[in-house]
């Protein structure tokens, strides 16, 4: 029964970290297509500018708060399960979920092209960290 | 897609496996940390191989940033995962350390999942609709005319 508990404890922080990593990375790159080509930008207005813009805009604030949610769900996480649980199945669960929040929330075309990608990444990373 | 981009994600890429091995092989050196001298972690950057980790996770930031301000995420994030596949080629090749099987299946699954987003398009979203009017995009041959934009 403990070990029971321990598990269940171990997949909310897993489903944690996912959320708040999707909810961050999804937030990041919202501001960072509304701040535009940061190149183009530094070109015409300097560096400062670029600075300015991407710290004052709500979304990176928000995504950047969300990553924070995510590393301290990661700590709490490892602290009840195995990293070589934890570490796989969190970066793998969170590719599969950009996938479908960057269609939904974003707008991106994910394509057959990109599933396949999002699916092979996902599998190659929990052998890798497995 | 132009030459600077590219330069861009294989920064992306170079940063966060930089990052991540200079981080873990400083912390290591220190030892575990008890959960009950938590503050024992703000020390850890005293450590050179994980202050030099931080700054190169900095530097991975400002690459990821700069990458997602011109491209999909679903075309970024493959980018940050062939940071694995560096690092296990590392570990193989360089540090002469055993790479199982199973590692190099996870690799192969990596690298041919990055090979079919890289084939297609960069930025599929219409992000243009969103953005606030001042910052549409300029044509660079425009912008010596420009007095506000």
């Amino acid at each position: 029964m403990k070990h029971l508990y321990a598990n269940l404890y171990t997949w909310s922080a897993i489903l944690a970290i996912v959320f708040a990593s999707v909810v961050g990375d999804v937030r990041l790159s919202r501001a960072m297509k509304q701040v535009g080509d940061v190149g183009a930008l530094r070109r015409r207005q300097g560096l400062w500018t670029v600075i300015v813009r991407v710290l004052g805009n709500q979304n990176f604030v928000l995504g950047v708060a969300a990553m924070a949610v995510a590393f301290f769900s990661l700590l709490f996480a490892l602290s009840w399960g195995d990293v070589s649980l934890v570490a796989p199945a969190a970066a793998s669960l969170t590719f599969i979920g950009n996938a479908f929040a960057a269609k939904i929330f974003l707008h991106e075309r994910v394509d057959q092209r990109r599933w396949i990608a999002a699916v092979l990444v996902a599998g190659g990373v929990a052998l890798l960290a497995g | 897609m132009n030459l600077r981009k590219y330069i861009v994600l294989a920064g992306v890429t170079l940063f966060a496996a930089g990052g991540d091995s200079l981080l873990s092989h400083g912390m290591k050196q220190l030892g575990s940390i008890s959960l009950n001298h938590l503050q024992g972690v703000i020390f850890a950057i005293l450590n050179p191989w994980v202050a030099a980790g931080i700054i190169l996770l900095l530097a991975f930031f400002a690459s990821y940033m700069t990458a997602l301000s011109w491209a999909d995420l679903t075309y970024v994030l493959p980018a940050t995962s062939l940071g694995y596949v560096l690092l296990a080629l590392v570990a193989k090749f360089a540090l002469h350390e055993q790479v199982s099987p199973m590692r190099w299946a996870g690799i192969a699954l990596i690298a041919g999942g990055v090979g079919f987003v890289a084939g297609g398009p960069s930025l599929t979203s219409h992000a243009h609709r969103e953005r606030p009017e001042h910052l549409v995009e300029v044509d660079p041959a425009e912008i010596s005319s420009e007095v506000e934009v």
